[in-house]
Formats: C-alpha cells, structure tokens, sequence
C-alpha cells in the first residue's frame, strides 16, 4: 500500500468531482404523456412520481369531447429526493384521440415537440448562451388502449417513446402476452423506432445481463396505475380494489409498472436524456439547417442569419469555375490582340 | 420545418411536491458519472515558463510519470507551443491528458511578441471547437477536447517580483484561461522570503487588474477548503522525481549538503496544495469554467466578428424562416450591387480596350495610306525614268539605223573609186 499511496495521482476523483457538481446544478426532465382520455395517464403519472399532479383538474364530458381538439398543457413541478433537486415537466396532450375525426389528432404533438426543437436550437445559436433552457421533450408515454392498436409513426423520429399497454388490469396473462407479440409485430412491420435500452456491456455479470433480456422481452410493458392506498397481505399498498381481489401496483405479477420505474426513473433516466440531445435533436437540427443552405446556393451564396458552418455546395463550385473560366479567355483574348498589335508595328 | 404555435397552457408557478416515497431519482447524479466513466475524461494542462524553470519536471512529479522529454535548448529564435497527449489510468477512470509546453519563452532578447504563439494556440483550440459545433453533422458527445483548462505559470524565485514578461503574459491569457501562478524552483527561497514575495506578486497582480483563477468557493462542500487554498496563492512547488531515503521511509526529495527538500511536505513547499487543488477537488471544475466562460467569450467575440447579432429578447416568438427572409432580401440588394458594379468595370475595361485597339488600327490604316503614297510616288517616278530610258533608247536606235543605211550606200562608191 505504500508504493500505491505513491503513485496515487488523484484524478480517480474526477466521478467524484462529476457527482458533486452535477447535485449542485439540480436536473430537469420532460416527459410527454399521450393517449385517449380515460386510459390512465394521469393516475400512472401520479404513481410513478408518488404525489399528485392533478389537483383542480376538469374533465370534459363526452359532448364537450365531440370537436376536442388536442391541447398541450404543461406541469412543471420541483422534487427532490435524497438531496438531488429534479425539475420534473409533465406534458399532457388532453384531447388526443378524443374526437371523432382523429386524423389529425397527431399535428399538435409533433408541432409542439418541433417547437421546443426551434427554442433550443435558437438559443443555442445565439450569443449569449448563459442560461439556456432545455423544454426540449426527452421521453413519450404512448398509451395503447387494451383493445385497440396505436399509431406512432408520425412521432418515432423525434421523439423516446415507450409504448405502454394501458388499465392491464382487464387483461388476463395470456390476453396481455397476445398483445405484447402483436404489438411487437406491428412495432417491426411499420419499422417505428421505439426506445432501445442500450446494450449492457458484455463485462458486467450474468446475473445483470439476464435480468436486462427479460426486461427486453417484457415490452410493451403492460401497466396499472392508482391513485389510492389499499390494505393487501398485511401492508398498505398503492392498488385497486375490486370484488374479485385486490390489484397491487407494485405487484411484478401483477404488472409491469417496476419494470417501467426502475426504467424510466432508476436507471435510464438520464440515458433518455442523452439520446434526445444527441440523436433527435441533432436530427431536428441538421434537417434545419440543410433545408436553409439548399436555399441559399439557389441565391448563389449569400450569408445565413444563424452561424453555420456550410460548405459551399457542388453546383455553387461549378458555377465559380465556369465563371473564372471564362475570364481568363477573355483575358487571354485581350492580350493576343495585344500582341498582335504589338508584332504588327514591329 | 416551421412549426405553427400550438396552444401552450403551462401551470406556471412551480410547485414543490411531497413524495409519498422513494420514486428513486436520486439515482440520477449516479447514471451520469457512469456515462461519464464509460466514455473518458481529458485535461488539457499549458505550461508557460522560462526554459529550465522546471516546467517538465513539475508535470512528471504531479502525475507521477516521467513523460518523455529531452532538455530544452536556450537557443530558439521564437516561442512554439508543444503538445503531448498522455493516456493515463487510475483505478476505473480514464484520463487522456495533453501537455503544453511553451518552448523558447524567455530565451529571447526582444521579447514583445513572446506572448503571441501563446494566445494563438489557445484561440485555434477554442477556433477547432466552434469549428465542430458549427457543423451540420456534428458529433460533440465523444469530440476530443483539446481547449486549454489550466495555464500553469511559472514564476522565477528571484524573491523580489514578477519580471515584466510576465506581467505583460498574464494579462494577455487572463481573458482567455484559467491562469494559476506557480513559484518555481521554490528551494532556493528562504521562508520569509517566500512570504514577502508571495504578497508581492499578488499585489502586482491585483494592481495591474490581472484576473487568476479562483478555486470556488460556491459549493458548501469544497468551499472551505477552496478558501483557504486562494490564500496560499501563488504556491510555491518543488518538484523532483528522485528517490531519496528518509527516516525509514523513501521520499520524493531533492538532496542537498545541507538537507533533505521533501516535495510532498507542505512544510517545506506547497506541491500537496497544488496537487490537491489542480487535480483531486477542482479538476472539473476548469474544465467547466473553459466550456462556460473563456469559450463563450471566445465565441460571442468571434461570431460578432463575422457580423451576428443576437436577436431581440422580447421579440414575439417567431420562426427562423423570417429572420432567413429579412436577412435574404439585404444581402440580396447588397449582392445584385455588387455584381452591377462588377459588370460595369468589365463593360469599361472592353471599351478601353475596344479604343485602344481602334486607335491601333487607325494608325495602321495611316501608316498604310502613307507607304501606299510613297509606293505609287515611287511607281512614278520609275515610270518617268522608264520613259525616259524609252525615249533615250529610241532615239539611239533611230539614230543607228540613219547610221547604218548612211554607211550601206557609202562603201559601194569606195569600191568604184579603187576599180578604176
């Protein structure tokens, strides 16, 4: 141990200093939930982050429902647990799915999600760049109603969504694994690019390496929420009570929801984070700012209102070179006339 | 790509909510670093002192490493900046640390320039990163940061005060780095010395507006430590990567007749303060003062340079597609001008051109018109002699043939005249 105190540097604190800072500054999450009213949503949120979100909330009766157009509203709440400060952001998407023309019903998610896309990419642009916000969406819920299929396409590129089977309480085992495989088919026949959980890397043990395939082989997780606290084997329990039994929120044969917890919050969390900056993101910005250069060589070559860096394009180059082409011959041409002039008084 | 408003009703005010339990993100902090682990951390350390001031040395004591280097010479006719990247390990943490030595500052008699290779490297770092960020597909989250995050500077213990260089250095990089001032060599000065000289420094430092990094003394965890640190700027560090056997223990040490110097004993110099500050509790840090403070200003600088502005803040939300269409139509008319006022040079350039060759072929048509002239003033003038060469000739033949016909009758009475 002597010779290991010598050599010790100390950069090994760096995760330490990593940690520290990171505590300090606080993070923040947006997460979107859509679905048809009535699936869920809001309960599930409400048991996932152990608190309540919706107090003072209106629900519209189905007359009012009839031309419901989708509306996107904000929760932004501060919680904190264990010290560490988390900025959560709900987005609802009330009205989705509820009118009786649902085509679309899509627009006001993606143009919202769009939206947040442009803010950032603005600011960033910008000069002074001291307190950006990030609205940016970095995870969907998508509800699918037990008896019916979803339709994620419009969203997959722009957006983590991880689909869920939503009230799985009126499925039975087998329903819930018929809709699992058909949901899945149809994930691969329309390629929708739903969340991947990242590889686990193949040194960590076996024990965590199985654990991560069932977790892969359990979705679309199918999910319950509750807004209440019921008596079961002895322990007060977030469940729902019914004649026929009592169903356990936290229950794993139950219901998926502690995969999707131990997903969405315990362990990939920030990863959801991660992608939405530097896949979706990045995505949105580089279709932006392609579609602004193939504006600008049409103007032969003029300066963008935001700092890019673009490379002149093949056709201005070809352009530039017929041009300076040409030049020369006239040039060339001016001074053989010259010469000739010059030979001829000679 | 323009996305039309939709309408956002966001519950404005915050709310602080109680859990009903453990939801469990207070794992966040956690997954971070283990992203941060996986992918790798690097530090970029520039080292600016006089040759032989002990700059290598230093870096090999601090890291524990004898990074390959041969001695410096004295005799380079400017300043150039070195770097070497190092891939170090310590436990499950990754280090790619690159070290910038400035070789050659100091050795020159006419030293008013020696600052620039110094700024001009750390502004083409800071130019290679906005290069990456301007990109259309960029790729930041595993770029190789190269932008400096510590300059290290060095100070000679002549034990009176900093040297005019580098005054003049350290006012030129404060804008731009996280300076840290080092005594070097810092041996060869007695204790109250030391003590006198280190106020010195900071008074000139202070005086001539010179901006050192400050540890921070934000974070309740490392603020008091941090504070008690700035007060022992500049440190005074010896390094040495000999060996030498003290008490029972072998030591990093530098062996004298008179004594043992022992680098990592704060009693006789401050390499453990140094060591712990640069490394084991503000690393992080420097780094993010380089990202959000120097590079910022780099960065505004720069883009202001090529004429950005930043748009109004209490602008109405509106599409980039606008601004595109405002700045479109100005740079169109200043476009077209400039092409008209290039068309118009080349339509004067071919219509002097276009004279100079007239007057040309003028001059040509005269200089014909004249030779025909001659030509034909020639022509005549033979013409005249030929005619008169004619006559001449005519003349003479006339005369021959009266001549001859004289003679032909004349011999025959000759002949009669001798018959008889």
């Amino acid at each position: 141990t002597n010779t290991q105190e010598k050599q010790y540097v100390g950069f090994a604190t760096l995760p330490n200093q990593v940690h520290r800072k990171s505590v300090k500054k606080g993070f923040d999450f947006t997460l979107m939930v859509a679905g048809e009213s009535g699936m869920g949503k809001s309960t599930l949120v409400n048991s996932l982050f152990l608190t309540d979100l919706y107090k003072d909330r209106k629900l519209l009766n189905a007359e009012e429902r009839i031309n419901q157009t989708v509306e996107i509203i904000k929760h932004t709440v501060d919680i904190e647990e264990k010290g560490v400060k988390l900025k959560l952001t709900i987005v609802d998407t009330p009205g989705f799915g509820d009118a009786v023309n649902n085509n679309e019903c899509w627009k006001p998610i993606t143009d919202y999600i769009d939206q947040q896309f442009e803010q950032y990419f603005r600011d960033e642009s910008g000069l002074n760049r001291k307190n950006i916000q990030d609205n940016r969406v970095h995870c969907c819920l998508y509800f699918i109603p037990p008896f019916g299929h979803g339709c994620m396409k419009a969203l997959h590129e722009k957006v983590n969504i991880i689909p869920l089977i939503a009230k799985a309480d009126c499925l039975t085992p087998n329903e819930i694994k018929k809709l699992k495989d058909r949901i899945r088919e149809e994930i691969d026949k329309f390629g929708i690019k739903v969340y991947q959980f990242p590889e686990c890397d193949s040194d960590e043990d076996e024990e965590f390496k199985q654990l991560d395939k069932e977790l892969k082989e359990c979705t679309p997780f199918a999910v319950i929420g509750s807004n209440t606290v019921v008596e079961a084997r002895g322990q007060r329990v977030r469940g729902r009570l019914y004649p026929w039994g009592i169903v356990e929120v936290e229950n794993q044969s139950h219901c998926d929801f502690v995969k999707l917890r131990n997903m969405l919050i315990r362990s990939h969390m920030h990863d959801l984070k991660d992608v939405t900056c530097d896949v979706h993101y990045e995505n949105y910005r580089a279709q932006c700012i392609q579609e602004m250069t193939s504006k600008l060589t049409q103007d032969n070559r003029m300066e963008s209102p935001i700092p890019i860096l673009s490379t002149p394009d093949v056709e201005t180059e070809k352009l530039i070179k017929m041009k300076d082409e040409e030049l020369k011959r006239m040039q060339e041409m001016l001074n053989k006339m010259q010469q000739q002039m010059h030979d001829k008084d000679q | 790509m323009a996305a039309t408003d939709v309408d956002v009703f966001s519950n404005e005010e915050k709310r602080n909510l109680n859990l009903g339990g453990h939801v469990g993100f207070d794992s966040l902090p956690d997954q971070l670093v283990s992203k941060s682990v996986t992918q790798g951390f690097c530090f970029n350390i520039l080292c600016v002192g006089e040759t032989g001031i002990g700059k290598s040395t230093l870096m090999n004591t601090l890291f524990n490493t004898m990074f390959e280097n041969e001695e410096a010479s004295h005799y380079q006719n400017g300043v150039y900046l070195r770097p070497r990247t190092y891939d170090l390990q310590e436990s499950n943490v990754q280090l790619k640390l690159t070290i910038v030595d400035s070789v050659g500052f100091g050795d020159q008699i006419n030293k008013e320039d020696s600052y620039k290779p110094i700024v001009d490297y750390i502004d083409t770092e800071f130019e290679n990163y906005l290069q990456e960020e301007l990109k259309i597909k960029r790729s930041l989250f595993n770029y190789h940061d190269t932008r400096i995050h510590i300059c290290l500077y060095f100070i000679a213990p002549t034990g009176h005060s900093l040297k005019s260089l580098d005054l003049v250095t350290m006012k030129k990089l404060d804008s731009k780095v996280n300076i840290i001032p080092i005594i070097a060599k810092a041996d060869t000065i007695s204790k109250s010395e030391l003590h006198k000289f280190k106020i010195k420094i900071m008074s000139e430092l202070v005086s001539n507006g010179v901006q050192i990094y400050q540890f921070p003394t934000d974070d309740e965890a490392v603020s008091e430590i941090n504070a008690s640190m700035n007060a022992h700027l500049p440190f005074a560090v010896v390094g040495s990567v000999e060996e030498v056997k003290v008490g029972n223990k072998t030591v990093r040490a530098r062996q004298y007749p008179w004594g043992i110097v022992q680098v990592e004993n704060e009693s006789h110099c401050d390499f453990v303060k140094l060591r712990e500050m640069l490394i084991r509790v503000n690393m992080e840090d420097l780094r993010e003062q380089t990202h959000t403070r120097h590079y910022e200003l780099y960065r505004r600088c720069k883009l202001e340079e090529m004429g950005f502005m930043d748009t109004d803040p209490d602008s109405q939300p509106f599409s980039l597609q606008e601004t595109y269409e405002a700045k479109r139509k100005e740079f169109l008319g200043d476009l077209q001008h400039k092409e008209e006022e290039m068309r118009q040079m080349f339509v004067n350039k071919v219509k002097e051109t276009e004279a100079e060759l007239k007057e040309k072929e003028r001059e040509l048509h005269d200089k014909f018109e004249q030779l025909k002239r001659m030509h034909q003033e020639e022509k005549r003038k033979v013409e005249e002699k030929r005619r008169d060469l004619e006559e001449e000739m005519n003349a003479f033949n006339r005369k021959k043939v009266a001549v001859e016909t004289l003679s032909l009758s004349q011999p025959l009475k000759k002949d009669k005249d001798r018959k008889n």
